[in-house]
């Protein structure tokens, strides 16, 4: 969208604490975006953070949001979505806050498979801490804190995800701000737990995976690839030359946690105790 | 003679796996749709099977709650249990057992019991601890009908076949334990209820269940630990009858941010642990402080630091829960007594909880959600569900500046406004600032609804005589040993007091202590409620009667404790 006024996700007169130039603008535009074209209703949408440069992006969106903790924004989301599964909700942070302190989370949130969009934005970097290494910083990159380089290899989401057989799995390019847009868009639309990692340039801390590192090092899968096919899914996401963009896999019948946990559409703030099946329950134990 | 015309307590012990809880299950059921009033603890090793565990069943001709040290009647299932309970066994307990379970050891009162051997006559020796039920019904002189009705009922699914054998298996026992007792001379004439009331057999993760359910809890996410998994394991089963979310979490950092995401799109939530799991949610209580979002938080109590004794019991996690979260913000803390007032005070934490929009805390232990007790129906109150969430407008604003430091409560979805909640320091509308003016009013808003919440906080129950100078204070799950101890020792100068809420405290409580000697009694080693009511109220302790060893406060020992009250 360039009329950009028109957008109703847009915040009116909010200071952004982000660096002039940094990657998350174009995220967030890209978002906003994406919400908009879905033709959301403003009402019924979350937006949950963690923390970190890039947890801030819902206090830059004109809908509801849950800014949480470091590393905690799924056990939240989950928390939303099993308490009112009307409500869209996207979880989104940083690499550190999603592939690290969140590790276990999100192993977790994938297993479970309620329906969420998890948003990472990937920059290989820690911005809100000054600089240091994060899961997925490249082998070598020297830091304040790994001023001889770093000594360990990058964690792989897109391969973990595969592993784990999450249903919906894509990557974007924050730099192409139109493809991530349409992006967001399949992976909102998608029923089940649905994991956008979205390349982001810092500015500040990565000199070296710069808008320009991006895109020189990705390319867009052809058109005529197949994302159903889980094994082909693997070599895409194991390739170090050049890196995918686009969906890498998806598997659109897994079954829902909401539904195995058999929740009906009736929010939680609606619950109600039976009189009749609260005295039945006492009967257990006369 | 053996003769027991008020009470008398009967332990079960074996090894895990045994089947020693199977039995007292039974008994106690047994014995209160005869009509007796019956109390059953259990205490038991962290291990699946093997070691040494025992379960006490206490029939009183009085309501009792508590735990006692002396046995009665004691039936080892294996010679462990003799040993284990070596010190239990006093020159009036009568030991029933196999006679190779005792053999070098030294007990006055041995009856030979071939539970085994009727097992076996019967049919299976499975059936030993359908036998072991029949010689305790026999010894106490109980028709054996209520028993082989609840036999039928239990092995229905397994066939005729299986009902009549575990029947005479009962009947095998039963004989034996009444001609025991008339050889032996034991008699037991403890009277049941006169007039049978309505009542329920439960224990007290029941108890904390039901009280969840009645409250309109929707969201339950845990990580099992023993004791906090009772609740966890009552809800699921409960999840479809009353459309309840049960998540088993990955990790108790997972369990206690779930829930409050639950809370924020508008469910009534609660998390169970106990202290260590406790340690892990911490950072989650902080995030509920600075978001204001209501959670009810379920500790049962067990021995640390660490894993410490994972099976036991303890009342170490006052402390924990006090200051649990980094910053200042406020809290409420309660512990039930007994069960009936369990099922209470969760549906009050929740009621608080969404009024205040703050945490509340129900501290449990071991002791108390594995013991088995009736509650009369009449005493199982329904609160009404006070939710206090409003619809929100297009200028709607989740932390409103009000008078009372409360604002009105949107939850998403509901209205045309969009809430938002935020861990960082926050303005009105939700959004992060750093602006030090609109800081010093939030911090001042989020701690201002203590003082209401200590003029609302329930007052300490007083029994015993009110014109007492000492006032002994307990508070949990040791309301009904100091009130069967104080009872029993029918002292004037004496008089309890028990403490339900343990934070805030109401200012009325200043007062109660005014001109009196104080004793607290509690189950920890440094005494945290007693440095709590120093702190709080200013009362001075004279006294405490500490306890850390894993066990319970046992009748005697308080009796013991308190004989020297006054003569100091």
């Amino acid at each position: 969208m360039n009329n950009m006024t028109a957008n109703p996700f847009d915040m009116q007169g909010k200071d952004i604490n982000w660096c002039p130039g940094c990657g998350n603008y174009k995220l967030l535009d890209a978002v906003k975006d994406a919400l908009y074209e879905l033709d959301l209703d403003r009402r019924n949408l979350v937006i949950v953070s963690g923390i970190g440069q890039a947890a801030k992006l819902p206090q830059y969106v004109n809908a509801s949001m849950f800014n949480g903790l470091h590393g905690r924004a799924l056990p939240v989301a989950m928390g939303i979505k099993l308490a009112n599964r009307n409500l869209t909700v996207i979880a989104e942070s940083g690499d550190g806050c999603m592939y690290g302190e969140g590790g276990n989370h999100f192993l977790h949130a994938i297993r479970r498979n309620y329906d969420i969009t998890v948003i990472v934005h990937d920059n290989m970097v820690y911005g809100l801490t000054k600089g240091q290494a994060s899961p997925t910083s490249r082998m070598g990159m020297t830091t304040s804190l790994q001023f001889n380089g770093v000594m360990l290899e990058p964690f792989n989401p897109v391969a973990v995800l595969l592993a784990l057989d999450a249903p919906f799995i894509a990557r974007a390019s924050a730099a192409d701000g139109e493809q991530t847009k349409e992006i967001i868009k399949q992976a909102v639309s998608f029923k089940g737990c649905s994991i956008v990692d979205i390349f982001q340039p810092c500015v500040i801390f990565n000199k070296i995976n710069t808008y320009q590192w991006f895109r020189e090092n990705t390319y867009y899968l052809p058109e005529d690839y197949d994302p159903t096919d889980r094994k082909l899914a693997f070599e895409k996401a194991i390739e170090t030359e050049k890196l995918p963009l686009g969906v890498i896999y998806r598997r659109d019948e897994r079954e829902l946690y909401e539904d195995l946990l058999g929740i009906t559409h009736i929010p939680a703030y609606e619950h109600e105790v039976s009189d009749e099946a609260f005295e039945k329950m006492l009967e257990e134990y006369r | 003679m053996h003769h027991y015309a008020d009470e008398i307590s009967i332990v079960f012990g074996g090894a895990a796996g045994q089947g020693v809880q199977t039995i007292a299950d039974a008994l106690v059921k047994v014995l209160k749709r005869s009509g007796y009033y019956v109390f059953a603890c259990t205490e038991f090793m962290s291990r699946i099977r093997g070691g040494s565990n025992s379960t006490e069943v206490r029939i009183t001709g009085k309501k009792r709650r508590a735990y006692v040290h002396g046995i009665d009647f004691l039936v080892a299932l294996n010679a462990e249990a003799v040993d284990h309970l070596e010190e239990r066994i006093g020159e009036s307990t009568l030991v029933f057992a196999e006679k190779d379970h005792v053999e070098g050891k030294e007990i006055s009162n041995f009856i030979d019991t071939p539970i085994a051997e009727f097992a076996k006559e019967a049919g299976n020796p499975v059936f030993s601890n359908t036998v072991a039920v029949g010689v305790v019904l026999g010894l106490l002189g109980i028709s054996l009908d209520a028993f082989s009705e609840y036999l039928s009922v239990q092995f229905a699914s397994k066939g005729e076949e299986v009902v009549a054998k575990n029947i005479k298996a009962a009947e095998l026992g039963y004989g034996f334990g009444k001609e025991t007792a008339a050889g032996n001379g034991i008699e037991v004439t403890i009277k049941p209820a006169d007039t049978p009331s309505d009542e329920l057999l439960i224990d007290g993760n029941t108890a904390v269940g039901i009280g969840t359910v009645a409250a309109g809890c929707s969201f339950i996410s845990s990580y099992p630990m023993s004791p906090g998994t009772g609740l966890l394991t009552f809800l699921a089963r409960k999840a479809d009858e009353f459309d309840i979310v049960v998540d088993q979490a990955e990790d108790e950092i997972s369990a206690i941010n779930a829930a409050l995401g639950a809370s924020y799109a508008g469910a009534r939530a609660i998390v169970s642990t106990s202290g260590g799991g406790f340690a892990l949610m911490e950072e989650g209580i902080s995030l509920a402080g600075v978001t204001e979002m209501p959670v009810v938080v379920h500790i049962g109590q067990r021995p640390g630091p660490a894993t410490g004794l994972p099976t036991r019991t303890e009342q170490g996690d006052l402390n924990l829960s006090l200051y649990a979260g980094h910053g200042d913000f406020s809290r409420v803390i309660l512990a039930p007594g007994s069960f009936a007032q369990a099922i209470e005070l969760v549906q009050r934490a929740f009621n608080l909880a969404d009024r205040y929009q703050t945490t509340v805390f129900v501290l449990t232990d071991q002791f108390f959600l594995d013991s088995v007790a009736s509650v009369e129906r009449s005493e199982v109150v329904r609160l009404p569900v006070e939710r206090h969430i409003v619809r929100t407008d297009r200028d709607y604003k989740r932390y409103r500046l009000t008078k009372s430091g409360l604002s009105p409560r949107g939850v998403p979805g509901y209205g045309d406004g969009v809430v938002k909640a935020d861990s960082h320091e926050h303005d009105e509308s939700g959004h992060l600032t750093e602006n030090f003016g609109i800081r010093k009013e939030m911090v001042h808003k989020r701690l201002q609804r203590l003082e209401k919440l200590s003029r609302e906080a329930l007052l300490p129950e007083l029994f015993g005589p009110a014109e007492a100078g000492s006032l002994v204070v307990s508070w949990g799950s040791n309301r009904g040993v100091l009130e069967e101890a104080l009872e029993k020792l029918g002292r004037k100068d004496i008089a309890g007091l028990h403490f339900s809420q343990l934070y805030p405290l109401n200012p009325q409580v200043r007062g109660m202590f005014e001109a009196k000697n104080v004793i607290v009694l509690e189950n920890n080693a440094t005494g945290q409620f007693a440095d709590l009511l120093n702190r709080e109220a200013g009362v001075r302790v004279s006294k405490r009667i500490l306890k850390a060893t894993g066990e319970p406060f046992s009748v005697e020992e308080v009796m013991e404790a308190l004989q020297e009250v006054g003569h100091e």
